[in-house]
C-alpha cells in the first residue's frame, strides 16, 4: 500500500514561489502539500521522513529535455529519461517537438504523455511544432495540440526562412494563447558551422557560427514580437549580445522571458580543444566574454531559467571527427549541482538559485509545478547541498553518459524526490 | 591546446601539427630532412634510399583524394625501406557504413605501424591518435582546414635553403587562407621559427575574422600586402568558392589578387615565389610568374619527400645521427 499521509520533518525548506527560507515540517496528504509548519489538528503521519541537514524544494522543472522517443530510441527513451530526471530531483521536463515523427498532430502529443504517465516518473510536457513537420511553411494545428496537452510551441532547432510564414505563425499562437518558444538561428549565418567563430575556430580550423547569427534572428523576432503581442520564451541564449537585447526587450516591456542551458554558464569555446566532441554543442560553446555576459544576465534576472538541454546519445554518435559528431550533452545528471555551483559564485542566495530551476520554468510553462504551495501537488526534492561527487560513468542515471563534465568534481545532489506525494526515489541513508 | 603529439618520455610520438612543437625540434626536423637532401650538377635530390625504418609498415589512408601528396608520402616511406600500403577509403568501407574506428582497427589488426592520414574534418588526425593502439604512429597529412604540417615544413626547409636565415623575413601568403589548412601551419611554423612578419593577403571573405590571434597580418589589398616581402606563398583558389557567394569570379579574382610580375614588382628584388600546388595558371598566378627566375616551386616538391623522409623517421622513433 503506498504511504498517502507523511510528513517530512526537520528539513530547511526552500521555496521560491513564496520566497521561503526556513526550517519546517511539511505535511502531505492524498499527493497534495497539506500544511508546512505546524500538523494540522486532524492529520496523521502514516510515515515521517527525517530531512534534517537536507533542503526540501520543489521538484525541479527541466526546459528542455530530449527524450529522444518517439524515433530514436536507440539513444534513451521516455522510461529511461524520466527516471534519470526524477533521480535528479526533475519532476517536470519539457520536450521539444522534433521528435520522429515531429509533435506536430495530438496522436504524437499524447502519445508521449502517456508514455511517460506509464513510466510514473517525472512528468512531461510537450511543446508542439510551429509549423508542420516544422518545415516553416504551414501553420500546425496548434489549437488541438493545445488541447491535447502541450504546453507551447516551437519551431526547435529549424529555424523559419519565411517572415511572412513566422509572423502569422506568432498571430496564430497569440489567438491560441500560446507562448512561442525561440531557439534563435539565422538560417543562412553559421549554417556548416560547428564551433563559435572566434579564435579557437579560426585555430582549430573549424568552420564557424557567429555570435550574429543568434543576435539577428533574435531582432527580428523581437521586432515580429511587439508586431504581433504573441508571449515568447527565448531558448538556449548563447552571446552577450543576445542578453543585451533581451534585457532591453525586457525593458521595453515586452512580453519575453529567456533561458540558458547550465553547460553555457561553466564552459567556452576554450574547451573544445583538441577537438573534444563531447564539447560538440548546438548552440556552440562560445567566448570568455559571452559567458560573462550570460552569468551577468542570470544575475540581474534577463535570463529567466536554467534548464539541462539535455541531449544523450549513444557511445558511437560521439566518435568520429568533431565535425562529423552529433552535438548534445547528457544533462540530467549535471542540471542541479552546476546551478548550486553557480549559485554561489554568483552569490545568490539559495531561494533564488532554486528558482531558476523550480518557479521561473514552470511560470515560462504555465504549470502549477515547480511550488510548495499548500494545496499544490506535491512534487518535491530534497537535496543534501553538501554531497560532495564525482561525475563518472558509474554515477549517470540517465542511459547515456556523453557528457563533458566526466570526471568533474560536483557540489550538491538530489537524495529524494516524491511526485504527486509519491517517493519515487531516495537514496537517503536511514 | 593539449598536445597529443609526444609520448610521456617527450619524445616525438604521433606528427599532427606544428602548433605546440617548439623551435628546437622544428630546426631538428629541418636539419634531418636536409640530410636527405644530397646536392647534384642538376640542383638537389633526396637520397636514394636509407634502411632506417626497414621491416615496418607505413600505410597511407586518404579520405580525401590527392594524388600528390600522396605519392609523395610513399616514396619518402619507401627510400626509408618500410612497406607500403596506400588505402583509398572514400572509395572503400565508410562508404559501405563502417565505422571509422572501425577501419582502424581492421587496419591495426593488419600489424600497421604508421597511418599518413588525410581527412575532409579538422581534428581527425588527433581523433585516431587518440584512438589507435600506442604502437601506431600517426602522421597528419592534411586535416580539413585545420593542419598540413608537412607541407609548412618543406616550405620552411626551402625558405631556409633559399634565404638562409628566418629571422630578418617577411612573408605574405596570399589567397584561401580561411580554408586553408596549409596556411595555418604555416603562419604557425614561420612564428615559431621566428620571421619578422607574416602577411594574410585576401578578400575579408577569405581571411578568417580573427586572423590576428593567430600572428598574422591582415592585408586585403595585394600590392600593399607584397610590398618589400621577402617571399610570397600563393594558396591554390577552390572553384567552389565562387559557388558559396564568396567571390565574384576566376576573372576578377585573377585581377584583384592574381600574382603577376608587375605585381611582385612591389616585393623585395630577390622575391621567393612559393606555391603548395597544385597550381591553377592563370587564375591565382600568372604562368610567367610560375615558371619565372623568382620561382621555387619545383624545389618545394623535392624537399616535400626529405621532410616526410625526416618526420616518418623521427616520429617513429629512429635513432638519428
Amino acid at each position: 500500500m503506498p504511504v498517502k499521509r507523511f510528513s517530512i520533518c526537520s528539513g530547511r525548506v526552500v521555496d521560491p514561489s513564496q520566497g521561503m527560507d526556513e526550517p519546517a515540517d511539511i505535511h502531505i496528504a492524498d499527493g497534495k502539500i497539506l500544511a508546512i509548519g505546524d500538523k494540522p489538528d486532524d492529520f496523521t503521519a502514516e510515515q515521517t521522513i527525517d530531512a534534517s541537514g537536507l533542503v526540501v524544494s520543489p521538484g525541479l522543472v527541466d526546459l528542455s529535455a530530449r527524450l529522444r522517443e518517439p524515433g530514436q530510441e536507440h539513444k534513451a527513451t521516455i522510461a529511461s529519461e524520466t527516471r534519470a530526471a526524477a533521480c535528479n530531483g526533475i519532476t517536470t521536463l519539457c520536450c521539444p517537438p522534433d521528435t520522429k515523427p515531429v509533435i506536430d498532430t495530438p496522436a504524437v502529443a499524447e502519445l508521449l504523455q502517456q508514455r511517460s504517465e506509464a513510466s510514473g516518473m517525472s512528468q512531461v510536457l510537450p511543446l508542439a511544432a510551429l509549423t508542420q513537420g516544422l518545415q516553416g511553411k504551414h501553420l500546425a494545428e496548434m489549437g488541438n495540440l493545445k488541447e491535447a496537452g502541450c504546453v507551447g510551441v516551437s519551431n526547435a532547432l529549424k529555424p523559419i526562412e519565411d517572415t511572412r510564414v513566422l509572423a502569422h505563425a506568432f498571430d496564430y499562437a497569440a489567438s491560441c494563447d500560446l507562448s512561442v518558444f525561440i531557439q534563435p538561428i539565422d538560417p543562412w549565418l553559421g549554417r556548416d558551422g560547428f564551433a563559435h567563430e572566434g579564435q579557437l575556430s579560426t585555430r582549430m580550423g573549424l568552420a564557424g557560427i557567429p555570435s550574429s547569427t543568434e543576435t539577428i534572428a533574435l531582432s527580428r523576432d523581437l521586432l515580429l514580437i511587439e508586431q504581433t503581442g504573441v508571449r515568447a520564451h527565448f531558448c538556449r541564449i548563447s552571446t552577450a549580445g543576445a542578453v543585451a537585447l533581451i534585457r532591453e526587450a525586457k525593458a521595453r516591456k515586452l512580453p519575453v522571458t529567456a533561458d540558458v542551458c547550465a553547460h553555457q554558464l561553466f564552459l567556452t569555446e576554450v574547451d573544445l580543444g583538441p577537438y573534444d566532441s563531447q564539447c560538440h554543442v548546438y548552440p556552440p560553446l562560445r567566448s570568455q566574454r559571452d559567458q560573462d555576459a550570460l552569468r551577468q544576465g542570470v544575475a540581474d534576472g534577463t535570463i529567466d531559467a536554467i534548464c539541462s538541454d539535455h541531449q544523450p546519445h549513444e557511445p558511437d554518435a560521439k566518435l568520429a571527427p568533431f565535425g562529423e559528431t552529433e552535438p548534445g550533452i547528457s544533462a540530467l545528471d549535471t542540471l542541479l549541482p552546476l546551478t548550486l555551483r553557480l549559485g554561489r559564485e554568483i552569490h545568490k542566495p539559495l531561494v533564488e538559485t532554486l528558482g531558476y530551476l523550480s518557479h521561473a520554468p514552470a511560470k515560462i510553462l504555465g504549470t502549477q509545478a515547480g511550488t510548495l504551495q499548500v494545496g499544490q501537488q506535491a512534487d518535491l526534492c530534497l537535496i543534501d547541498t553538501q554531497n560532495y561527487w564525482q561525475l563518472n560513468n558509474g554515477s549517470f542515471n540517465s542511459r547515456c553518459h556523453n557528457s563533458p563534465f566526466l570526471d568533474w568534481e560536483l557540489q550538491g545532489r538530489c537524495v529524494a524526490t516524491f511526485i504527486r506525494g509519491r517517493q519515487v526515489f531516495s537514496k537517503i541513508q536511514t | 591546446m593539449k598536445t597529443m603529439q609526444f609520448n610521456e618520455a617527450g619524445r616525438l610520438q604521433h606528427f599532427l601539427g606544428i602548433e605546440g612543437i617548439k623551435r628546437p625540434l622544428l630546426m631538428k626536423i629541418l636539419q634531418v630532412a636536409q640530410s636527405f637532401v644530397s646536392s647534384t650538377e642538376d640542383g638537389q635530390q633526396t637520397v636514394r634510399k636509407v634502411p632506417l625504418l626497414r621491416g615496418k609498415t607505413v600505410m597511407n589512408l586518404f579520405f580525401e583524394n590527392s594524388t600528390r601528396t600522396r605519392t609523395t608520402f610513399e616514396i619518402a616511406a619507401k627510400r626509408l625501406s618500410a612497406d607500403v600500403i596506400n588505402f583509398n577509403i572514400n572509395a572503400s568501407s565508410t562508404s559501405k557504413g563502417e565505422s571509422l574506428t572501425d577501419t582502424l582497427h581492421n587496419l591495426e589488426a593488419m600489424y600497421a605501424d604508421m597511418f599518413v592520414v588525410r581527412h575532409t574534418a579538422s581534428g581527425a588526425a588527433h581523433f585516431i591518435a587518440r584512438h589507435v593502439k600506442p604502437h601506431v604512429h600517426i602522421v597528419n597529412a592534411g586535416d580539413g582546414s585545420h593542419e598540413h604540417p608537412t607541407q609548412a615544413l618543406l616550405d620552411a626547409l626551402t625558405i631556409q635553403q633559399v634565404k638562409g636565415e628566418f629571422a630578418p623575413l617577411r612573408v605574405a601568403i596570399v589567397g584561401d587562407i580561411l580554408h586553408s589548412r596549409v596556411a595555418r601551419s604555416l603562419i604557425f611554423a614561420l612564428n615559431i621559427l621566428g620571421v619578422s612578419e607574416i602577411r594574410a593577403v585576401g578578400p575579408k571573405t577569405l581571411l578568417p575574422r580573427h586572423i590576428e590571434t593567430l600572428g598574422a597580418h591582415p592585408y586585403t589589398n595585394l600590392k600593399a600586402g607584397v610590398t618589400d616581402v621577402d617571399v610570397v606563398v600563393m594558396l591554390r583558389l577552390q572553384r567552389e568558392r565562387m559557388q558559396s557567394a564568396l567571390l565574384p569570379s576566376e576573372h576578377e579574382y585573377f585581377q584583384q589578387y592574381g600574382l603577376t610580375e608587375a605585381v611582385l614588382e612591389y616585393a623585395a628584388p630577390d622575391v621567393t615565389v612559393m606555391h603548395p600546388g597544385p597550381i591553377n595558371r592563370g587564375v591565382e598566378i600568372a604562368s610567367s610568374v610560375v615558371d619565372g627566375s623568382h620561382s621555387v616551386i619545383l624545389q618545394q616538391v623535392s624537399n616535400g619527400i626529405a621532410v616526410r623522409m625526416a618526420v616518418m623517421a623521427m616520429s617513429m622513433g629512429v635513432a638519428l645521427s
